[in-house]
């Protein structure tokens, strides 16, 4: 970890009506590496995101993203930050009263002069990337809970992100389809690149696509370990989660000495 | 200690509203910059909007129109009689239409067909996070969801009301020539004679007032579901919320058609 990090939570604290939330978070995002968040539900992890996205305002602290302070910034410069974030959101928010071709094209139709032949040959490049051709006409609400994360993610993907937030890729899903959530994932981030933020309870799946792994646990951040390094840490913290969650991890060094 | 929990409870009420009328203040010069800022509008934008707030009220317009101007019809030449001024019927029917009851009724039917649907879409769109979608595509909803109906609902409001007028005072002429047998000339004559420019504008002031009143407070109510003090969440959040817009226009458009009656007059 030794480049300057992209994204860079100071401290941050956040209240929701008489609930505080986050307790001083502290994270570094790096640059073309996958950083997992993973917790318990209800422990505040989305709540994060929300705050890298300059969704929600924190009470105290700092949300640094490309080295400025997204809430002490114009609304113009905010935008232009986000012009680098794709986002693929808990249920997708798609557009229901749009087609899944709507969807996808909504960005480049709103945030670039490509004429529609242009549009359409990229928005079925992505959905082809999805396993999605032949959806084109459908609606949001004719598709499956995991061709509707698919195309959130390809609407996430179709401007060429430089960092993508997945909230949750796989809550609702079946094994299968879970599965092939992360083939797409690996799919996408070997072609486009993009740094990827995750926020996932699915453990230990998502430990294969991770570089970085944090716990949240009761509104703090743990230390961002390797997974190999979470699943073997000292902190008690950490190691009640994994036990929980995985079962107790054989270490031969640390059992055999 | 009862004393000072009922000021905390009525201090908290206060503050709640005093955040929401600046929440829709700040809103509504959001919306207006955005209307004006580069680039401008796709027409298509504009034309949908139109289409679902203008041309699809136009049914329920006429109906309102025609059965208003009947009923001002019907109850005007009874009055009118007892003085034996039934060639005033005209008059009374278009003044009171172009005045006062073409652009109140229209705005109060507005606010029932389309506001509450703004209202409600916008609040879906809100608690489902396609607005938060929106944002972190750096595609502001101010100006891509909000500004097109604002522009549409304005547009929308003067011609509904022309329509309202005009329907209701052919629906008073069916009633007072055909049904009382008053003089089709003198009907529309004296129309002709006693309505002026300025009753015109009047009506055209207030629709373009009411127009930007329902569609300022639909929209804002849809847009801070998630602030309400009840809880904005869920179907029934959304319902509330829409529920609620739906009276706060209603009874802001009769407020607002006092003063600017008081105004103009």
């Amino acid at each position: 970890m030794n480049d300057e990090p992209i994204i860079q939570l100071i401290d941050v604290h956040k209240t929701f009506g008489t609930q505080h939330v986050l307790k001083g978070i502290n994270l570094s995002i790096y640059q073309g590496k996958t950083t997992v968040i993973v917790g318990e539900s209800g422990q505040g992890k989305s709540s994060v995101i929300k705050h890298i996205l300059g969704l929600v305002r924190p009470d105290s602290g700092k949300v640094m993203v490309y080295g400025k302070d997204i809430n002490r910034i114009s609304k113009k410069e905010l935008k232009e930050i986000r012009t680098n974030f794709g986002v693929l959101f808990q249920n997708a928010a798609l557009f229901d009263s749009m087609t899944v071709y709507e969807n996808v094209a909504l960005p480049l139709r709103e945030r670039t002069k490509k004429k529609d032949e242009e549009i359409s040959v990229i928005v079925n490049e992505k959905l082809k990337m999805m396993d999605l051709e032949g959806s084109n006409d459908k609606y949001p609400a004719q598709l499956s809970g995991g061709m509707r994360k698919r195309v959130g993610l390809a609407r996430a993907l179709v401007l060429n992100p430089k960092i993508v937030f997945f909230d949750e890729p796989t809550t609702g899903l079946d094994v299968a389809k879970s599965n092939d959530m992360y083939r797409v994932f690996f799919r996408t981030q070997s072609a486009l690149g993009y740094t990827a933020v995750i926020v996932s309870h699915d453990v230990p799946k998502i430990f294969k696509l991770a570089d970085y792994v944090t716990l949240m646990y009761q509104g703090v951040l743990q230390e961002s370990l390797a997974p190999e390094d979470f699943q073997t840490s000292e902190n008690p913290v950490i190691r009640d989660f994994v036990e929980k969650t995985m079962g107790r991890i054989y270490d031969s060094e640390k059992v055999e000495g | 200690m009862f004393l000072l929990k009922a000021s905390e409870a009525l201090g908290s009420h206060f503050l709640y509203y005093v955040n929401q009328a600046g929440r829709m203040g700040i809103f509504l010069l959001r919306v207006f910059y955005n209307i004006l800022k580069l680039p401008y509008y796709k027409v298509t934008h504009i034309t949908k909007q139109i289409y679902v707030i203008g041309t699809l009220s136009i049914f329920v317009i006429f109906f309102t129109g025609a059965f208003t101007g009947m009923v001002l019809a019907l109850q005007g030449y009874n009055t009118l009689r007892k003085f034996g001024s039934e060639g005033l019927l005209g008059s009374a029917v278009a003044l009171s239409l172009i005045r006062e009851l073409g652009p109140v009724l229209t705005a109060l039917m507005v606010t029932g067909r389309a506001g509450s649907a703004i209202c409600a879409e916008i609040g879906i769109m809100r608690n489902s996070e396609q607005i938060d979608a929106l944002e972190c595509m750096a595609i502001d909803p101010h100006k891509y969801i909000l500004a097109p109906k604002f522009i549409a609902t304005i547009i929308s409001m003067p011609l509904l009301t022309a329509i309202f007028d005009v329907v209701g005072i052919l629906g008073g002429y069916v009633i007072g020539v055909g049904l009382m047998g008053l003089n089709a000339g003198a009907y529309f004559s004296g129309m002709y004679k006693d309505v002026e420019f300025n009753d015109v504008y009047m009506g055209i002031i207030k629709s373009l007032c009411f127009g930007l009143i329902v569609v300022w407070v639909c929209s804002s109510k849809g847009y801070f579901v998630h602030t309400e003090r009840k809880g904005g969440f869920g179907a029934e959040g959304v319902s509330r919320v829409t529920t609620s817009a739906v009276v706060l226009s209603s009874v802001a458009i009769l407020v607002f058609d006092y003063f600017i009656t008081s105004l103009l007059l």
